[in-house]
């Protein structure tokens, strides 16, 4: 089951390059998502056998993030059929400078956004800390050719940035990893070898200074594809260049592999007794990038950055949740599903908000409710939704974060963690909220626009996934989060 | 087999010097794929069991891909971009060089602290990773040019590879091969960048891709 979860994307991907006729192409990329999906939803049912000798497996917090992936990318998919519909080829005009550009080939782009996906398939199942290294490194690749769709100077400065920073990164996490084997070699000549069962049974063994200085690495490594600031540079100009269903997938599920790199790692340390050395650091991480976050979202002009920042805010709450441990870590868990649903369902209305107004200013945006009403409710709902506001799903988690750190005493991180959000939320409010009412500057604009059903019902329903996760929270997923949440300690 | 992992070694901390010093692109280019053949006879001196075939068939990819695949490809975005051949530090050559001769020391003095606990090599592996790794970083941030700063990027591989090579055995051989199957894409996917960034910008300076930020001024 596990190697067909990642050969049907990479195979439609290969095949997707080589489909001359959009309309086939197009019916791929669903199907191979719908597929995708499919074998998801069979793997909560039917345990899937570890393959290739342990290496790929999957456990509790790989089929979560899995499945994150997974329904994240079928509606990135279905909106992306009436987005590369609407926009996909034919020279226009550039919404900031007005220069004309042209897009990247149609077959590229789909053939990377599967490729894309088989990656992130194997960061999750991967078992053998190599493996996860080499996933994420080809999530990276991946995804680099789809943040320049836009053929302009803009998008390929940050597609470069994005791929030197992150490779830099991630080659300081490939340092940890040799780290890691070092911490695991015995003096006798057998060593552990490097796959999470055996690293976690043989924890005990481990030398202690090794596997410090590993886990630095890997949260550094890591932490810059994550998104942790101060490592999160390249973050806000990836999301804002890329077509807006691609900064859907980076900010709902690429973060979420990186996280996961991080975990996998923290695990080790917590069966090794070192718990408390990652907590502390993924504390201050967390605070640093929330803090970080706020700064940038107060008075940002352009929406699709302010969403980006929004995510190194999000990465800091759960860094901080993980930090925190115990009920910390469930709730830390809990954020990581609720902000992917979120912040995917929140891009994907910006680039039908995108598509009417040719404008990412926050400024120039008005009366969203009044010319494209169901985007504009989404956008309102997708507000509440992201601050925090009871009834949804990051309300929760949010909320666990914060009694978590009550109840350990931390007075100080629970009120740095209190006023940075009030701040966030004023800041992201003032603009959404603007977005939303009043009526648009340009009088042409105020008629109301025809909005195809796919680049609305995909948005939807991750915000009724966010709804439902604030109200009920389903037995299966909450063992899946509390198994997670007593891997790390 | 201590004497050539010893000579190898000290080749390579050389051939840092001269990309720190040199000039002309195609030779930093010529230079950068040396290190990766040295690197080739390094995988071959460090191995331990003399009948598995595992370091010689990881050795022979390492070389094909550093020595021939990545000059090659590196030689055609040059080409391509049709660009001034030579470097242009934003730190000078000789300043760099001096910068260089303080990076070995430090990482001769922190080598010397970090415990090793079987030294399966040449005593001489770790200071030589950490000087090679802090070289290719300086060279990503001190070179303006988006080719240098592949270039930098594949030193910086290049150290972490030996760092690999020298101390950690038993690593299967298909994550080997999928590193560096990451590493040619990675550079596969830089070299077209750099082609483009030049028909974008008519030249290949990294530096002048700085629109994206969030206050102008």
């Amino acid at each position: 089951m596990i190697p067909s979860l990642l050969l049907i994307p990479a195979a439609a991907g290969v095949l997707a390059y080589f489909v001359r006729r959009a309309g086939p192409r197009r019916a791929l990329l669903v199907l191979a998502a719908v597929a995708h999906a499919g074998m998801t939803v069979a793997t909560w049912v039917v345990e899937p056998a570890p393959a290739w000798g342990g290496w790929l497996a999957l456990d509790a917090l790989g089929r979560l993030f899995l499945t994150i992936t997974s329904a994240l990318f079928l509606a990135a998919a279905l909106y992306g059929v009436a987005y590369l519909r609407e926009e996909g080829h034919g020279e226009r005009k550039d919404v900031d400078e007005g220069f004309l550009f042209d897009n990247a080939p149609e077959a590229t782009f789909t053939a990377c956004l599967l490729l894309f996906l088989a990656a992130m398939t194997l960061v999750t199942v991967s078992q053998g800390f190599g493996l996860l290294w080499v996933a994420v490194e080809a999530t990276t690749l991946a995804s680099a050719p789809l943040i320049y769709f836009h053929r302009h100077h803009r998008s390929l400065e940050a597609t470069w940035k994005y791929l030197l920073i992150c490779s830099v990164g991630i080659a300081l996490a490939l340092l940890g990893n040799f780290f890691l084997a070092v911490a695991a070699s015995d003096h006798g000549g057998t060593s552990v070898r490097l796959v999470l069962p055996d690293l976690i049974a043989g924890a005990g063994g481990l030398r202690i200074v090794w596997l410090k200085a590993a886990f630095l690495l890997f949260l550094v490594g890591y932490g810059t594809k994550m998104g942790l600031a101060p490592l999160h540079t390249w973050l806000p100009d990836a999301h804002s260049e890329a077509p807006s269903v691609v900064s859907a997938l980076l900010s709902g599920a690429l973060l979420n592999c990186a996280l996961l790199g991080i975990v996998r790692v923290q695990q080790v340390c917590a069966a090794a007794g070192q718990a408390a050395f990652g907590q502390g650091l993924l504390v201050g991480f967390g605070l640093l990038s929330m803090a970080v976050a706020a700064v940038f979202i107060l008075g940002q002009a352009d929406y699709k950055r302010m969403l980006a920042y929004s995510s190194v805010e999000h990465m800091g709450i759960l860094t901080l949740g993980i930090g925190l441990g115990g009920a910390g870590t469930f709730g830390g868990m809990l954020h990581a599903v609720n902000h992917s649903f979120t912040k995917a369902m929140m891009f994907l209305v910006a680039g039908n908000i995108l598509t009417r107004y040719r404008s990412k200013s926050t400024d120039e945006v008005r009366g969203v409710l009044r010319v494209v009403p169901a985007s504009g409710i989404l956008w309102t709902i997708g507000l509440f939704a992201i601050t925090g506001s009871p009834p949804f799903g990051p309300f929760l988690s949010e909320f666990t974060i914060l009694k978590a750190a009550l109840d350990q005493g931390r007075a100080g991180v629970a009120i740095t963690y209190l006023i940075l959000l009030a701040v966030i939320f004023v800041g992201m409010a003032t603009a959404i909220l603007g977005m939303a009412q009043g009526v648009p500057r340009d009088a042409r604009m105020a008629a109301r626009a025809r909005e195809p059903l796919l680049r609305v019902v995909p948005a939807a329903a991750l915000a009724a996934v966010v709804l439902l996760l604030g109200v009920y929270i389903p037995p299966v997923v909450r063992t899946a989060l509390e198994d997670a949440a007593r891997a790390l300690g | 087999m201590s004497g050539w992992a010893d000579t190898v070694l000290i080749c390579i901390v050389l051939t840092s010097f001269v990309l720190l010093g040199s000039s002309r692109l195609g030779a930093c280019i010529r230079v950068v794929a040396l290190q990766g053949v040295l690197l080739g006879f390094l995988t071959l001196a460090g191995r331990q069991d003399a009948s598995s075939l595992r370091a010689p068939i990881l050795a022979l990819v390492s070389t094909g891909l550093k020595g021939v695949v990545f000059p090659w490809l590196l030689f055609r975005a040059l080409r391509d971009a049709d660009v001034r051949r030579e470097v242009e530090p934003f730190v000078g050559y000789s300043l760099s060089l001096l910068i260089g001769t303080a990076f070995l020391a430090g990482s001769l003095w922190l080598a010397g602290r970090l415990p090793l606990p079987n030294p399966t090599m040449s005593p001489l592996v770790v200071p030589v990773a950490l000087f090679t790794m802090l070289v290719g970083l300086f060279l990503i941030v001190s070179r303006r040019k988006a080719l240098t700063q592949v270039l930098g990027y594949l030193v910086l591989e290049n150290a972490i590879y030996a760092f690999g090579v020298g101390l950690v055995e038993g690593t299967p051989m298909v994550v080997e091969l999928g590193v560096l199957l990451d590493l040619f894409v990675a550079v596969f996917v830089m070299g077209i960048a750099v082609f483009h960034i030049n028909r974008e910008f008519d030249h290949i300076d990294a530096d002048q891709l700085r629109t994206l930020r969030d206050w102008a001024g």
